[in-house]
Parts: structure tokens; sequence; C-alpha cells
């Protein structure tokens, strides 16, 4: 138990570190694609295992425990799979909004498709 | 004929299967009569959208894919932490490393689920981020480019889940 | 136990300001959004955490709920911005 405790302290704090670093990385970050990389990775990390640590501090604590793990559980899966999905829908927006990324080496393999897409809309219609 | 009314009930059950474990992890109660509740709601609900939920109903149960499903939750874990570290050591240090830009490679697989959990994985490694998938072509932005090269680019990035998601879904 | 929980918030808590700088200063609107969907999913993280420290279950779900409409709107202004809408 002592040793479910601890972890969970550790999660805790864990989380909060890197939710803090990725709020640090949009702040800092030259443009949107990067901004959105360093804020999405992060934030999934810190979210899952703040929740995870909670979960656990809550199922040693309480006595009927394990609503709190199977709840914070499910938060938890949620967040894995919808933070990568938004923040990829995200970024393909932002590139049909015309967005340029930023580049040192000029290295932009979407350009020419997304040229493409434009020329045969434009003949559709 | 006979193949087609089987695989209508077995993606039937399927459904129901995963609705039920859902409400039973919201409920987080065993009473018989939030059960019996449970158990009706969940069959009418996956009567309705049993067809656009599954397409291969209970053939994904079998027990080996369970154990590559294990299995590639470890390596997804295992490349989030290493994402998270990578960050934090661009994001702290003062001149910030990096040489952006987006690159493009094929992948084998087929199957759209599999895809867009490719795509999810890869947003959270080190340094890529999905922006586009068209047919078989996934274009990423990448953060630290090595090479603009796409076979190069795939070893990099997508080869590790590949190599499991082709045993999950083969 | 209540030195850990405001060390924990005041981390999260300046984090959201650099966040809501973004939020601010933004050039696009697709950078506003990548700000506030980070806030939002400090919220989350806070709320759950201080479901904890009061001892209420309920907040759990609140925040269940929270994250996904959080989803839903940045889905839906991705989509304005490609032109779907």
């Amino acid at each position: 138990m002592i040793v479910i405790e601890y972890l969970a302290y550790f999660l805790i704090t864990l989380g909060a570190v890197f939710l803090f670093l990725g709020a640090l990385g949009i702040f800092r970050m030259p443009d949107i694609y990067t901004r959105i990389q360093a804020g999405t990775k992060s934030s999934t990390l810190g979210a899952m295992s703040l929740v995870l640590g909670t979960g656990l501090l809550g199922f040693v604590s309480f006595t009927p425990g394990y609503p709190w793990l199977i709840k914070t559980i499910i938060i938890v899966i949620f967040v894995a799979i919808a933070n990568p999905l938004s923040s990829h829908a995200l970024a393909r927006g932002a590139y049909k909004d015309k967005i340029a990324p930023f580049t040192k080496e000029n290295i932009d393999a979407y350009q020419e498709v997304e040229k493409n897409i434009e020329e045969e809309m434009e003949d559709a219609k | 004929m006979m193949n087609s009314k089987i695989s209508v009930i077995s993606k039937l059950f399927f459904t129901w299967l995963i609705v039920f474990v859902l409400w039973l992890a919201f409920t987080t109660s065993i009473e018989i009569y939030e059960v019996l509740t449970g158990l009706f709601i969940s069959f009418i609900i996956s009567l309705f959208t049993f067809k656009s939920f599954t397409s291969r109903g209970l053939k994904g149960l079998s027990p080996i894919k369970l154990i590559y499903v294990i299995k590639y939750i470890f390596v997804f874990l295992i490349a989030l932490v290493k994402a998270n570290f990578h960050v934090a050591k661009i994001v702290l240090s003062p001149s910030l490393p990096i040489n952006p830009g987006i690159v493009e490679f094929e992948s084998k697989l087929d199957s759209d689920f599999a895809k867009m959990i490719l795509a999810n994985s890869i947003t959270l490694t080190p340094g890529t981020l999905s922006v586009d998938v068209i047919g078989n072509r996934f274009y990423i932005h990448w953060l630290e480019v090595k090479d603009s090269d796409s076979e190069v680019a795939f070893n990099e990035i997508a080869k590790q889940f590949e190599d499991v998601l082709l045993k999950i879904y083969s | 136990m209540s030195y850990f929980f405001i060390i924990i918030i005041s981390i999260i808590a300046v984090g959201a300001i650099l966040a809501f700088v973004r939020f601010v200063k933004g050039p696009t609107a697709a950078d506003r959004v990548v700000a506030l969907d980070t806030i939002s999913f400090m919220a989350i993280a806070l709320m759950v955490f201080l479901g904890f420290v009061l001892e209420r279950f309920i907040y759990i779900d609140v925040s269940l709920v929270y994250a996904v409409l959080g989803f839903v709107g940045v889905i839906t202004i991705a989509r304005y911005l490609e032109g779907g809408i």
C-alpha cells in the first residue's frame, strides 16, 4: 500500500512538471506546427500521469476505492486516443489555411500534394 | 450467404460486448438491476450501430492477437516517455536546436483503423507529427530532419510500430 | 499533504499563464486553439486532482464531460480552418 502511495505521488509530480513544460514549449516555439508538437506530447503524458496518479491515490485512500481507479483509467484512455486525433486535425487545418511551416533547409513534401488537390477542386468548379 | 449471416451475428455480439463493458465501467456497480438495464440498453444501442462499429466481428479477439496488443501498448508507452524527455530537452535549451520539415513515406497497412492507430502513435513519438494521410502515403512534420529520403524516414519513424501492427492486422 | 497540493497547483498555474500569453499573442487562429487546448487539458487534470483533495467523486465525471466537449470543439475549429463548414 505504501509503495502504491509513493508511486502515485511520483506520477502526480511528473504530470505537473510535464504540463508546465508543454506550456513552455507552446510559449517558445517559432511556428504553429512546432507548437502543436510540443503542446500535444507534453499535455498528453502530463494529463495521463496526473490523472492516473490521482486514481491510485484515491484507490488506497477511500474505502470503496475501485471506482476511482476505473473512472480515471477511462479518462486516461480517452485522452490518449483523442488528443493526437485533434492535434492531427488541427495541423491539417492549419496547412489548408495556408500557414507555411517554418523550415531551415526548405524540406516540404506536402506542398505539391496540396497544390494538386487545389487544382482538382478548381477544375471541378 | 451463410458466411455473411454468421458475420452479422458475430459483429452484433462483438459490439454488444464492448458497449456492455463500457456500461459496467461507467456505472462501477454490479447491482442486479443495473446489470440487467445495462444488458438491455447496450443490446438496443448495438442493434443500431454494429454495421459501422466493426468490420471483423469476434475474430479480433483471439489470444495471440491480445499478446501483440499488450506488446504494442508497451512499445507505445516507452516511445511516449522518450518523446516527452526529447521535447523537454529542446524546450529547456536556450538556443532551440530544431531543423523542421515535412517528409513522406509509404506504409504497407491496408485497414483504416490500423492506419489511424499508426498516425496517432507517430504523433506521440519523439519529434514527429502526422499532417495528412492520403491512401497509403503518410505526410509527417519532423522536428529534426536527418534525411528527406522516404526510406530513411520510414525506418526512423514508423518501423517499430508497423512491425507489431502488421501482426495484429494480418 | 496540503503543501504537496499547493506546489502542484502552482506549477500548473505558472504553465497556464504561459499558455495564456500565447493565447493572447498568437498570430493565427490555430495558435490560439493550441494554447486553449493545452489550458483545457490542465483544467481536466486539476479537476480530477481537486476531486481527490475535496473528496468529491462527482468531479471525475465533470472532467470526463469537459474532455469530450474540448475534443469536439477543437475538431470543429479544425474543420472550419480547412474550409469544410
